[in-house]
C-alpha cells in the first residue's frame, strides 16, 4: 500500500511518501490510522486530532470506514487551504 | 479546462483565448486570488503552495463538471498556481463564460467556493516569525455548504 502525506502531517510525519503492508486485520481507513499510530512518535503527534485528518484513497475523498485494498494509493493530510 | 502549474498566467490573454470562435457567448465572470500582504495581523513575506498532483487536477475536474451539470455554460476555465508566491502575486483564475450573466456569476462563485474545500492544496505563509500552515476557515466550509441547500 502506497501512503502519502502533505503539509504538517508530511513534516510530523518525516516523509512525504512510503510503501507499507499494514496487517491483514487493518481493513479501513479508521484502522490504518490507529496503526500508523503504533509506528512512532511523528506518527502519534501527526494524527493526533482526527478532525485535522483528511483521507484519500484512489485520489477520491473517504470516510474514516472505507475498506482498504492492498494496491491503494491512500493520502493523509490537513484541510484544504487553497484558492 | 483545468490548469494546474508554477507559472503565472496573463488574466487578459485567458479570458480572450476562452471565448474565441464562440460568439454565443454573452458574458464572462472571472475571480482572480491573489497573495495578501497580512493575514492574522501578521505581515506575510512569501507563500508557498502545495498540492497533490493527480488529486488536484481530479478534483478541479469534477468540480468543473459540476458546474457543467447545474449551469448552462459555454466555458469554464480554472487556473490553479503552486510553488513559491509573493504578496501580490495572482494564485488562481476561475473564469465562466455563458449566453447570459446569471449562470456566468453563480457558476463562478459555486467554482471558487468548492475549490477551497476541495482542491487538495495547503498555504505554508512566511511571517517574521516563521513559516506557518494556514488553517482551514469554517467559513469557506460554510461557504460552499450554501451549495448544497436548497
Amino acid at each position: 500500500m502506497k501512503l502519502l502525506y502533505f503539509a504538517w502531517l508530511r513534516q510530523k510525519i518525516g516523509k512525504a511518501e512510503e510503501t507499507l503492508e499494514p496487517p491483514r486485520e487493518v481493513a479501513t481507513v479508521a484502522a490504518l490510522i490507529d496503526w500508523l499510530k503504533t509506528r512512532g512518535p511523528g506518527y502519534v503527534e501527526a494524527l493526533k486530532n482526527p478532525k485535522l485528518v483528511r483521507v484519500a484513497v484512489n485520489r477520491e475523498y473517504v470516510a474514516a470506514d472505507h475498506r482498504l485494498t492492498p494496491s491503494d494509493e491512500v493520502a493523509l493530510f490537513p484541510p484544504v487551504t487553497g484558492g | 479546462m483545468i490548469r494546474v502549474q508554477r507559472e503565472d498566467f496573463d488574466v487578459g490573454k485567458e479570458l480572450a483565448a476562452l471565448t474565441r470562435g464562440k460568439p454565443s457567448i454573452g458574458g464572462i465572470t472571472s475571480f482572480v486570488g491573489l497573495v495578501r500582504d497580512m493575514a492574522g495581523g501578521e505581515k506575510i513575506s512569501g507563500m508557498t503552495l502545495e498540492h497533490y498532483p493527480g488529486m488536484t487536477e481530479k478534483q478541479l475536474a469534477e468540480i468543473e463538471a459540476e458546474a457543467h451539470r447545474r449551469w448552462q455554460l459555454d466555458a469554464v476555465l480554472i487556473i490553479h498556481r503552486h510553488g513559491p508566491l509573493k504578496p501580490g502575486d495572482r494564485i488562481v483564475l476561475v473564469a465562466t463564460a455563458s449566453a447570459h450573466r446569471d449562470a456566468a456569476f453563480d457558476a463562478c462563485r459555486f467554482l471558487i467556493d468548492w475549490l477551497k474545500t476541495k482542491a487538495p492544496f495547503w498555504k505554508l505563509e512566511e511571517t517574521d516569525a516563521g513559516a506557518r500552515w494556514v488553517d482551514a476557515k469554517e467559513s469557506d466550509d460554510d461557504a460552499a455548504r450554501r451549495w448544497t441547500e436548497d
